[in-house]
């Protein structure tokens, strides 16, 4: 199946399809907030009103993947998303609290359901489709595109639009650096790989956000990105062992090694624990593989793979691969296979696996 | 009346909208500003935390927000009583 | 592709018990479960009633096998997924794929909530343990780890059909040959959160909602959770207890009318239950019996009425809306109504639609009244519509 149209809003310039990351943009601090467009082209103001910057956001990147694909009407929408709608569900708990569960409005509860960008999407297009919203953590994108490939295979859809979506707010931010999650004091964004974070002993990573979609079809047009192969979800592995026989396996599926792979992205984030996973593997399965990171430009999030395929998609289409993402490889004008392996927290690992037309 | 329509564009969120843009008589819904049923909530909030007033069933509200005179009436009328 | 999938096992937890047997000698008695607050708090406690399970965190706790700290709404997932597994009766469930595939609408926000009070007051305090379950996924994971399930895991939200589906997702990855049994279904516990939503939404009904009457006024919300086993064609012959029903038809289409309402002639209803009928390759008149959403609100039972008329009119099969005894559980309902809907035909029951007065002056059909026995029944639809325009519809079959 084909990646034909993608709409991405990032910490990156990512949106309007600009050169792809031919200008970075570099964070201090540990939360890295998407640069977000002019929201009135896309989306009519009395609808926008209503809407919070997830929604906003969300609904802005796939307009922009419909448009790019041409398609008004897709077969089905799928959305994934861990956290959901958190802006509207914190301003309705505050409320809540604060005035001792009276005089409260709707707006924000009804926009604080996991759905409502999947809905408020269907109900701008006025489409009847097919519409799902998947909200599983570090699976949440991995789940909503396992959905979207299996109706293109089922011949159910063929068209379908798949994407992430998930944000930051204050609390959310307060809430997972009490837990630990992020790292402490002024830190670059662009220098979270320069030291070894493993080497270091480098603690926590670095907060993200984005919202990405993607038109993925049965049949090729003359617009295609590239090829989706494979996907492999696996929860809670036993070691990296059991992570290595999984790779493994899904290459085996594919029937491919890894001499057929031009390029690895891996999803490490800055944190030594989480990325002594991904130092492993590039000592056992990964040895001759050129590979890169890219969490220091969208920061870690759970849906942040969605990401990571824009990114393969846009290195397949291209062929080249921007200075942003500080490759070392030869083989840089025949890129035509990319491997995407990330986890978030060792729970959620996930293999994608992309190839040109 | 300016004063009410001040506080329904915020907490309507009505972007682009200022009090002048809105007609004493124009219609709120539908046709006129494009109002719906959440907003009818909240223009309910609105009277309750502005007003002190409680709307006894939402089926009152196509009558009492038909326009801002209306919402201005049915204020006068109530607090009036209240008193 | 065309594999059958069935239903090897049932299992079930709500305001009118705590598992399939006590739900059903409910259902035959017409004995509701909605009523005054008593576990849950609320500062609505007067005014609006609930349809709870009776009993406390502690007791669910106890009968999960889970810790007391943990959302009630993974402690009712716990009990009813586990019902099923133990219903199905699958000897040695470890030599298949198998995958959990739940449904929750807000995670673990009663523990959140509770967060939240201290929170705000100062952004340092609060307890932690309390809002690490916070997201929905989190919940399908404490459930998933007690149950040693670990080949598949996801969670479904799409409001009010959330739980349908997480089962029709579930049946299309043992079609597409990735797993071979799935425990799927959802869960709900009663929040604050929720509450307060539904009645900022002023469509609560201060009494025992009405289903499907003239004067219906509202919904009562409630808890609990369902789940089925779902298991390949392979996995059924080797059971001991053959499964006697399949999934035989689904289908998931948008309203694309209103964030929260209804279109008035129920296009997404419609749209759902005609691709269910077109999936399963039967005719409107094959079905026997249909598990309407029938939330009780002016908008939904309209909606959902007037996309009957259009498909079945007109010969009507049994109605009933079990909201009249469960009250609305959310993200648990298509679950559980997955559970009534297949015990209807694996027990030839049908079940009343209680307190209903005044039939719809619009309708030309009255649901059922009574509990029916002896009968026989062999297609059921099951219907679920939500928020953002969601509805899902599923077609249980005799096989």
């Amino acid at each position: 199946m084909y990646i034909r149209a993608t709409g991405n809003i990032s910490a990156q310039k990512t949106f309007g399809h600009p050169p792809f990351l031919a200008e970075t943009a570099e964070y201090t601090g540990n939360r890295l907030s998407c640069i977000e467009p002019d929201y009135k082209t896309f989306i009519d103001v009395k609808l926008i009103r209503r809407m919070s910057r997830i929604i906003r956001m969300g609904v802005a990147a796939a307009m922009e993947c419909l448009q790019e694909a041409d398609v008004k009407i897709p077969d089905a929408i799928v959305t994934g998303t861990a956290y959901g709608c958190l802006e509207d569900t914190g301003l309705f708990l505050t409320k809540m609290v604060e005035f001792n569960e009276e005089l409260l409005t709707p707006t924000a509860f009804i926009q604080s359901t996991h759905n409502t960008i999947g809905a408020q999407i269907g109900l701008m297009l006025q489409c009847n489709n097919y519409n799902n919203a998947f909200v599983h953590r570090g699976f949440s994108f991995e789940s909503a595109l396992l959905d979207g490939m299996l109706l293109l295979k089922e011949k159910e859809a063929a068209t379908v639009l798949v994407g992430a979506i998930d944000e930051i707010t204050n609390i959310s931010h307060t809430i997972l650096s009490r837990m630990g999650f992020y790292k402490q004091g002024a830190v670059s964004s662009l220098q979270l790989f320069k030291k070894n974070p493993v080497a270091i002993g480098s603690k926590g990573t670095i907060a993200g956000e984005g919202a990405a979609f993607f038109l993925l079809a049965n049949e090729p047009s003359s617009t295609d990105y590239a090829k989706l192969d494979g996907l492999k979800t696996f929860y809670k592995p036993q070691g990296v062992k059991e992570i290595e026989e999984h790779i493994l396996s899904f290459l085996d599926a594919h029937s491919i090694t890894f001499n057929d792979i031009d390029l690895v992205i891996t999803g490490k984030n800055g944190d030594a624990k989480s990325d002594e996973i991904f130092d492993r593997l590039q000592q056992t399965l990964f040895t001759k593989n050129n590979t890169i990171n890219y969490k220091h430009l969208c920061g870690e999030y759970p849906t942040a793979t969605a990401f990571a395929l824009w990114m393969a998609a846009n290195i397949i289409k291209s062929g080249a691969v921007p200075a942003a993402l500080e490759y070392s490889g030869s083989k840089e004008n025949t890129i035509k296979r990319v491997l995407i392996y990330n986890h978030y927290q060792n729970l959620h690992h996930s293999l994608l696996l992309i190839s040109a037309c | 009346m300016s004063d009410l329509k001040t506080q329904i564009i915020a907490q309507l969120n009505l972007q682009d909208v200022k009090p002048e843009d809105i007609a004493d008589d124009q219609p709120l819904f539908v046709e006129g500003l494009g109002l719906d049923s959440i907003d009818a909530l909240e223009l309910i909030v609105l009277l309750q935390q502005q007003y002190k007033i409680k709307l006894s069933n939402a089926e009152e509200g196509p009558k009492v927000f038909r326009s801002v005179r209306t919402m201005a009436e049915y204020i006068t009328a109530h607090q009036s009583r209240n008193v | 592709m065309s594999q059958a999938v069935f239903v090897a096992g049932v299992g079930a937890i709500s305001a009118i018990g705590k598992n399939v047997a006590e739900c059903l000698d409910a259902l035959e008695n017409s004995r509701a479960g909605i009523g005054h607050m008593h576990y849950f708090n609320s500062l609505h406690r007067e005014r609006l009633p609930v349809a709870e399970v009776k009993m406390s965190n502690d007791e669910l706790a106890q009968l999960s096998g889970l810790p007391t700290t943990k959302s009630r709404t993974a402690l009712l997932s716990m009990i009813a997924a586990t019902e099923a597994l133990t219903d199905a009766g699958i000897e040695n469930l470890a030599a298949f794929r198998t995958g959990f595939i739940s449904a929750n609408s807000v995670g673990g926000m009663d523990k959140t909530e509770n967060f939240f009070a201290e929170f705000l007051s100062d952004n340092q305090r609060g307890k932690l343990r309390d809002v690490v379950h916070h997201e929905c996924g989190s919940i399908s994971e404490l459930v998933a780890d007690q149950l040693g399930i670990k080949e598949y895991v996801t969670t479904i939200s799409t409001a009010c059909s959330s739980s349908a589906n997480s089962i029709f997702f579930g049946a299309r990855l043992i079609k597409n040959n990735i797993l071979d049994v799935v425990v799927a279904g959802g869960t709900d516990a009663l929040t604050k959160f929720t509450l307060n939503g539904f009645n900022s939404l002023m469509i609560l009904d201060e009494q025992l909602c009405q289903p499907f009457d003239e004067n219906r006024r509202g919904l009562n919300l409630g808890e609990g959770a369902g789940y089925i086993v779902l298991v390949s064609e392979k996995v059924a012959a080797f059971l001991k207890k053959k499964p006697v029903v399949t999934l035989s038809g689904y289908c998931n289409a948008n309203d694309a009318y209103h964030q929260t309402a209804s279109s008035p002639d129920g296009t997404g209803s419609f749209l759902a239950m005609s691709g269910a009928l077109k999936k399963s390759g039967l005719q409107p008149a094959d079905i026997d019996y249909i598990n309407l959403h029938g939330t009780g609100t002016q908008n939904n039972d309209i909606a959902e009425g007037t996309a009957i008329r259009r498909l079945f009119d007109p010969r009507y099969p049994k109605m009933s809306s079990t909201k009249s005894f469960t009250g609305h559980t959310l993200g648990g309902c298509g679950g559980i109504e997955a559970v009534f809907s297949i015990l209807a035909i694996e027990k030839g029951i049908i079940y009343p639609n209680l307190r209903l007065q005044t039939p719809m002056k619009e309708l030309p059909f009255t649901p059922e009244i009574n509990f029916i026995k002896n009968i026989q029944v062999k297609n059921v639809l099951s219907n679920s519509f939500g928020f953002g325009g969601n509805c899902t519809s599923l077609i249980f079959s005799k096989s």
